[in-house]
């Protein structure tokens, strides 16, 4: 059940990036991005980690990307034009990426032992009272600094996004 | 016990985030790359879990909570940059922003 | 006991320090009252010194510190007067403090004029230094600075452009005579293991014969090499003539009274090292004798006055150099000093005719000036007697005493010796007929020189026609090693007739018979021209040596290893720097995505580095 469900999974979360790589149209990729994140946000359960979850289908599916397509739309961004520029991505991209892959695939097989496994329901530490008492004890000073990052974000985006800068 | 391996969940990580990879470089839409950073903090977070699982501990899902919140701040500012640049360039193709050479 | 010799250099150089500091603001009068009185002052503590050092029979040493010390090395600061020293003191400051009265009327319309004495000033310190000097080292710095003044003098016109080549001349040659002398110190030290003359010498001494002979010989050929870039004789002879081209004060004083004789007294004063070398004093003696019947063939044929004058000088260097040659150091000390006497006399003689005729040089333009300038001329005829050896005026003692220690030595160096007096005479008289006898051949009118000038040229007088009853031989007896040897005075008569036969074919040529000279000139024919042409040794030297040098420098240095080599270093650096920015800056190219493909490439570096070091364990 878990390998299945897994599966399923993985495959529309690989599916939907796929498709939002590969897609011309801004809003074709903003949706599939949408399926990534939700898809993650069931490997997120099956990993036992309950309150994130909730916060990935929260914040990143609901508000971060309504904020994408917001933009896309006020935009009006439309298919991109074909051609490129670079010279360098033409003839290194696809090698390096291959070779990425391959490289942390190879260096994760060698970590990793195949016989560990994830199995649903094996760790419960991950809900919100969990979570909570880590961030409020432990974690309390990152926690408040990113607020301050949120507030400097906010001013940040007020400012560039509003008035016409001369 | 029947369960999934986690080399499997960082594999599929290692993936997702080779496709942001490949979305930032061949996309010459601002957006679409710009979503595609998304895709590999995304991939990241799928990592952090994983080992969070591993482990046995929450750091790793706290990790997590931070990466999404400093997401959105980066989101909100970025899209705002977004903004900026399109209103005195009138285009979103990144290679026609190259001023930064000069 | 102190004597403060160290004063006696040093005020000239204080001199110089004002006069090259301050001379440009102040007037003639304060900088040749500065110039003349540091001399006079120094002169005369010359004869303060000197009159309470007296009977002076070994060396009075004054030390002032260490100079340089390394390892057991050591060079001292350190001057020392013996007899040899005291009689170039007097000379050197005697006749340095009459030719800067002199310089006073000859200077006078000149421009330059506080750069001129306070580079004479300059000479004063490095001579004196040079004959103070204790050790081979502190006497190679006056050597070296004396070579220095000349250059500067020499070049002096520095507007003109012969004055300039004359000056780099001279100081190239001499350059060649200074790597020989630093040899021999190099060797000296090896050898000894120090400069000073009062441990070097007595080495000498206590060197059994056989053991010293090779290396003392290199030592005095080397320290010859120097003394004949120095005191111009063959083959470093030619820089002389051309240093004529500075103005007649210089050439009186550094050219022919006192720094030329420098190489003289440099081998006078290592005369324990030449006596332990035969070989080296018979090629010493070989090359004096040879430059002197040399320069003085030349010099019967040349029309520019001050060029007889100057080969007169390289000839009477000749004479003195083969008088130390043969062993009779007193000998040549003794011309020293009288040719110092009658030849600054001819040389200002004629800077005082040059001066009468407003630049005129040549011997062809004159004539007849014996009513218009009557105290130069007898002047002139003063020191002509002196320098031909007419007794009892003083050129005849001391010629004849180096003469007849040749004839000593060897007779056959006699006999040249005797013949190059002879003609010595003619040349000398031959200037001096045409200068003042018959009609005039120039243009502009002729006047006497101020006093100034003119009381130098009397002083000088006198001791040209006294100076041989100076007791110079012997005082400096005790200096030297005896010589033995009866006076034959035969010989004395045989020189004295070819003296006077010099004068008398002069007076024929030039005074009863004019025209008879070019006949027979032209009657010579190709003998003639090569003479006249001095040998073509300017040229010889030119076309062997300097087109070479000149030419290996262009090619090889200049345009293979400068040009080619330096050059191509410095610019193949740049260019390949530019090159690789060329290459770099294809990076640098505003394309957002390409710069991430570049990130990734450093990613995956990264990565892959990571996984062989396996740093994430």
């Amino acid at each position: 059940m878990d390998t299945f469900l897994f599966l399923i999974f993985a495959a529309i979360a690989v599916g939907c990036g796929v498709i939002v790589v590969s897609q011309r149209h801004p809003i074709h990729s903003a949706i599939s991005l949408i399926g990534v994140m939700g898809s993650l946000a069931v490997l997120y359960l099956l990993l036992g980690a309950e309150f994130i979850a909730a916060t990935q289908v929260l914040v990143y599916a609901g508000a971060v990307m309504v904020l994408f397509l917001f933009v896309i739309m006020l935009l009006n961004a439309g298919v991109e034009p074909p051609g490129g520029k670079s010279w360098p991505v033409r003839l290194l991209g696809i090698p390096l990426l291959v070779v990425l892959l391959g490289v942390v695939s190879f260096l994760i097989r060698g970590w990793i032992p195949v016989k560990e496994t994830v199995v649903f329901g094996s760790f419960t530490g991950g809900g919100p009272r969990d979570v909570g008492g880590a961030l409020f004890t432990e974690y309390l000073l990152p926690f408040e600094i990113v607020s301050v990052l949120i507030l400097v974000a906010i001013l940040g985006a007020v400012v560039l996004g509003g008035k016409e800068i001369d | 016990m029947a369960g999934v391996p986690l080399a499997w969940y960082l594999i599929l990580s290692a993936i997702l985030f080779a496709l942001g990879i490949a979305g930032f470089l061949f996309r010459r839409n601002l957006i679409t790359m710009f979503m595609s950073i998304e895709l590999m903090l995304n991939a990241v977070n799928l990592s952090f879990v994983a080992f969070s699982y591993k482990f046995g501990r929450v750091d790793g899902q706290i990790f997590t909570f931070f990466v999404m919140v400093v997401a959105a701040a980066e989101a909100a500012v970025g899209l705002a940059i977004i903004l900026a640049v399109f209103r005195t360039r009138k285009t979103l193709a990144v290679d026609e922003i190259d001023s930064l050479k000069y | 006991m102190m004597e403060q010799l160290w004063l006696i250099p040093a005020l000239p150089l204080a001199g110089f320090v004002v006069n090259g500091v301050l001379g440009r603001r102040v007037s003639k009068a304060v900088v040749h009252t500065v110039a003349i009185g540091t001399v006079a002052l120094s002169f005369l503590w010359v004869l303060k010194t000197l009159s309470a050092l007296m009977p002076l029979e070994t060396a009075h040493v004054e030390r002032y510190g260490t100079w340089i010390a390394s390892g057991s090395l050591e060079f001292a600061l350190e001057f020392a007067v013996d007899r040899l020293t005291a009689v170039m003191l007097l000379v050197v400051t005697g006749v340095g403090l009459v030719i800067h009265i002199y310089s006073v009327g000859y200077m006078a319309h000149e421009g330059g004029y506080y750069r001129f004495f306070a580079f004479l000033n300059l000479f004063m310190f490095f001579m004196l230094t040079l004959v103070l000097a204790n050790n081979f080292l502190l006497l190679f710095v006056g050597w070296e600075g004396v070579g220095l003044c000349s250059y500067l003098l020499i070049g002096f016109y520095f507007l003109r452009r012969s004055a300039t080549t004359a000056g780099n001349k001279a100081f190239i040659v001499n350059r060649i005579g200074d790597f020989g002398f630093s040899l021999a110190m190099f060797l000296m030290v090896v050898t000894f293991g120090s400069l000073d003359f009062a441990k070097v010498f007595p080495a000498v001494e206590k060197m059994p014969v056989e053991a010293a002979a090779g290396v003392v010989t290199a030592i005095c050929l080397l320290l010859f090499v120097g003394a004949t870039g120095k005191s111009a004789q063959i083959p470093l002879y030619v820089w002389l003539p051309d240093a004529m081209e500075g103005p007649t004060p210089v050439s009186a004083l550094i050219h022919a009274a006192t720094m030329v004789t420098a190489g003289v007294y440099m081998i006078a004063r290592s005369w324990p090292l030449f006596t332990h070398a035969p070989l080296a004093m018979d090629v010493v003696a070989t090359i004096g004798l040879l430059t002197a019947l040399v320069a003085a063939t030349i010099g019967m044929t040349q029309f520019d006055i001050k060029k007889v004058f100057a080969y007169s000088t390289v000839s009477q260097l000749g004479y003195m150099i083969l008088g130390v040659g043969v062993g009779a150091f007193g000998a040549g000390i003794f011309h020293l000093v009288t040719h110092a006497f009658f030849k600054a006399l001819l040389f200002l003689g004629s800077g005082s005719v040059i001066h009468a005729l407003s630049g005129e040089q040549d011997l062809r333009k004159m004539g007849g000036l014996r009513k218009h300038t009557p105290i130069t001329f007898v002047t002139l005829v003063c020191a002509g007697v002196a320098i031909a050896g007419v007794p009892p005026f003083s050129g005849f003692f001391s010629k004849d005493e180096i003469l007849l220690a040749a004839h000593h030595h060897h007779p056959w160096m006699y006999w040249i010796g005797a013949l190059t007096a002879g003609i010595t005479a003619f040349y000398v008289f031959r200037a001096i007929f045409l200068c003042f006898f018959g009609e005039y051949r120039g243009e502009g009118r002729p006047h006497e020189s101020p006093p100034s000038m003119t009381i130098p040229l009397i002083v000088l007088a006198a001791l040209s026609l006294g100076g041989g009853f100076l007791p110079v031989p012997h005082f400096l007896d005790p200096v030297f090693p005896a010589m033995e040897g009866q006076h034959e005075s035969a010989l004395v008569f045989v020189s004295v007739a070819l003296g006077l036969a010099g004068i008398g074919v002069a007076a024929w040529f030039y005074v009863l018979r004019p025209g008879l000279a070019d006949r027979v000139a032209a009657s010579l024919g190709g003998l003639y021209r090569l003479v006249y042409n001095k040998y073509f040794v300017d040229e010889i030297y030119w076309a062997a040596v300097v087109r070479p040098v000149v030419g290996g420098s262009r090619t090889l240095l200049w345009r293979v290893m400068d040009a080619g080599v330096i050059d191509g270093i410095v610019n193949g650096i740049g260019g390949r720097a530019r090159d690789a920015g060329r290459l770099v800056r294809l990076l640098q190219s505003g394309n957002i995505r390409s710069y991430a493909t570049w990130v990734l490439l450093g990613s995956v570096f990264a990565i892959i580095g990571m996984g062989l070091a396996g740093g994430l364990r």
